[in-house]
């Protein structure tokens, strides 16, 4: 009877336009059987960070395609933190300088995916990463 | 110890977010919380949005909550949003996609937007959308807006959860024959017609007015050898009505413009007033606490009777329905008769 889904926000912080990736990763998490709360374009951190409270997801995704991850996935992980969500997993997609990975990954991001991941990849790391155990919600694994 | 429930009624948002997944979750720990907040209930305005999918309703619900954020007049009231989207029937998982529409919420303190996938319920919401929505209730959310599944014509669980059900249609998306068939228009109280700039829109709206006159044949001016004449036409039938049945308006509105809307929430308290006066409102919630507890036992019951039967002997059962030797409503009896124990 009961069950519990994976929620995943996907969200595109910052300016650049290009949704493509984002939607096609949403649409593989939902073939994968999570529940993918999308948002849309150009959002702040501010609107990110509301929306993984109120949807009380288990990850964000962060797609950025205009080089301001550096600015950007810090603040996103600051609020999440601050709003009591430091268990909630963020992964980074998009255009990402391979010299910037290992600095995300230090402050706490979960993975960065350039171009060419397997989507197949991703749903697997969420899945490990979400009901692999630790950090997870002991509440409701039922 | 503060439990969730204290939590909640305390205003915190994220154990509100928490309480509404366990709640989705059917977690023990949610239903516990639900039944502290139970007592708080029954104070939000519920307003269920239900129309065919792409008509508009995450606009026009995103501009109806920035109007009640931002009253002409008044105080602004708290908003809480519930938008139902559907889940794959095949694996289960949904994309839910009615924020988009409602970015002009965000950083709003007195917004509350949550989605919900429908998890394979079929009447346009979730099983748990009731609860959800007593939750947010007891948060102490002034209007609940409850956004359906982009619903056809039979998705029609939204009137008995909501007091006020809007139902949205857009221009040319089908012919008269579409309004006056059953369901979806019949629940409705206030009809919207949105992107109303479109063409074809007056057409819609004719349409759906001369069905809304057939359904509710009160009051009627006609000229008669040129006079004008009030023709009461239920008049036989009804014995003096102190108040005069709710005939549902039907309202243009193009969202995105941000036009129709003022009118729209005049139309939405003109219909709360009503079921004030008319003592509606007290029979609404009571017909809905009902409903939801029948569905509550008739799930109870289920597991009872699953926990109290022997797979082998429904297994069997099942075989001879499979090989057409009994009928399903014979298997029915010979189910129940053998394995419920007599009601203590």
């Amino acid at each position: 009877m009961a069950e519990r889904r994976i929620r995943v926000l996907i969200a595109k912080p910052g300016l650049d336009g290009h949704d493509r990736g984002a939607k096609v990763v949403a649409r593989a998490l939902r073939d994968a059987g999570m529940e993918v709360i999308y948002t849309g374009l150009r959002q702040t951190p501010e609107m990110i960070a509301e929306a993984a409270l109120q949807e009380d997801v288990d990850v964000v995704g962060l797609s950025i395609l205009s080089g301001a991850h550096m600015a950007l996935v810090p603040r996103v992980l600051e609020l999440l933190r601050a709003n009591g969500q430091e268990h909630v997993k963020v992964f980074v997609g998009g255009i990402i300088p391979d010299e910037d990975a290992p600095a995300l990954l230090e402050m706490g991001v979960h993975a960065v995916y350039g171009p060419g991941t397997l989507t197949d990849d991703i749903v697997a790391d969420i899945r490990r990463a979400v009901l692999g155990g630790e950090n997870g919600n002991p509440t409701d694994q039922s | 110890m503060e439990t969730l429930a204290d939590r909640v009624l305390a205003g915190q948002r994220y154990a509100l977010a928490r309480t509404l997944t366990l709640i989705e979750n059917d977690a023990p720990e949610g239903l516990a919380t639900l039944a502290s907040l139970f007592p708080h209930t029954g104070r939000a305005h519920l307003i269920g949005v239900t129309g065919a999918p792409g008509t508009g309703k995450s606009s026009l619900v995103n501009r109806l909550a920035h109007y009640y954020r931002h009253p002409p007049e008044g105080q602004p009231r708290r908003v809480a949003i519930v938008a139902v989207d559907p889940s794959s029937p095949f694996t289960g998982g949904a994309i839910l996609g009615d924020r988009i529409r409602m970015r002009d919420l965000s950083g709003d303190p007195g917004v509350f937007i949550r989605s919900m996938a429908s998890r394979g319920a079929l009447g346009g919401l979730a099983r748990t959308t009731a609860n959800v929505v007593q939750a947010l209730d007891a948060a102490g959310f002034d209007i609940i807006f409850i956004e359906t599944v982009g619903a056809g014509q039979a998705e029609v669980d939204i009137a008995r959860l909501a007091h006020t059900t809007l139902v949205v249609e857009a221009p040319g998306l089908g012919d008269d024959v579409q309004a006056i068939k059953a369901g979806i228009l019949e629940i409705a109280d206030i009809l919207v017609v949105n992107k109303a700039d479109r063409p074809g829109a007056d057409a819609t709206v004719r349409a759906l007015t001369e069905m809304l006159k057939m359904a509710h044949p009160t009051q009627e001016t006609i000229m008669h050898h040129g006079r004008r004449m009030v023709i009461n036409a239920g008049q036989k039938t009804q014995k003096k009505e102190e108040h005069p049945s709710w005939v549902p308006p039907v309202l243009k509105t193009v969202a995105v413009d941000n036009r129709g809307i003022h009118e729209l929430a005049q139309a939405i308290a003109r219909h709360r007033a009503y079921l004030e006066e008319t003592g509606e409102w007290h029979v609404r919630d009571r017909v809905r606490l009902q409903s939801e507890l029948e569905n509550m036992l008739g799930e109870a019951l289920m597991q009872h009777w699953r926990a109290h039967t022997a797979a082998e002997h429904y297994q069997s059962v099942l075989e001879e329905v499979f090989s057409r030797r009994l009928a399903p409503t014979e298997a029915v009896d010979r189910l129940l008769a053998q394995s419920l124990p007599p009601a203590a």
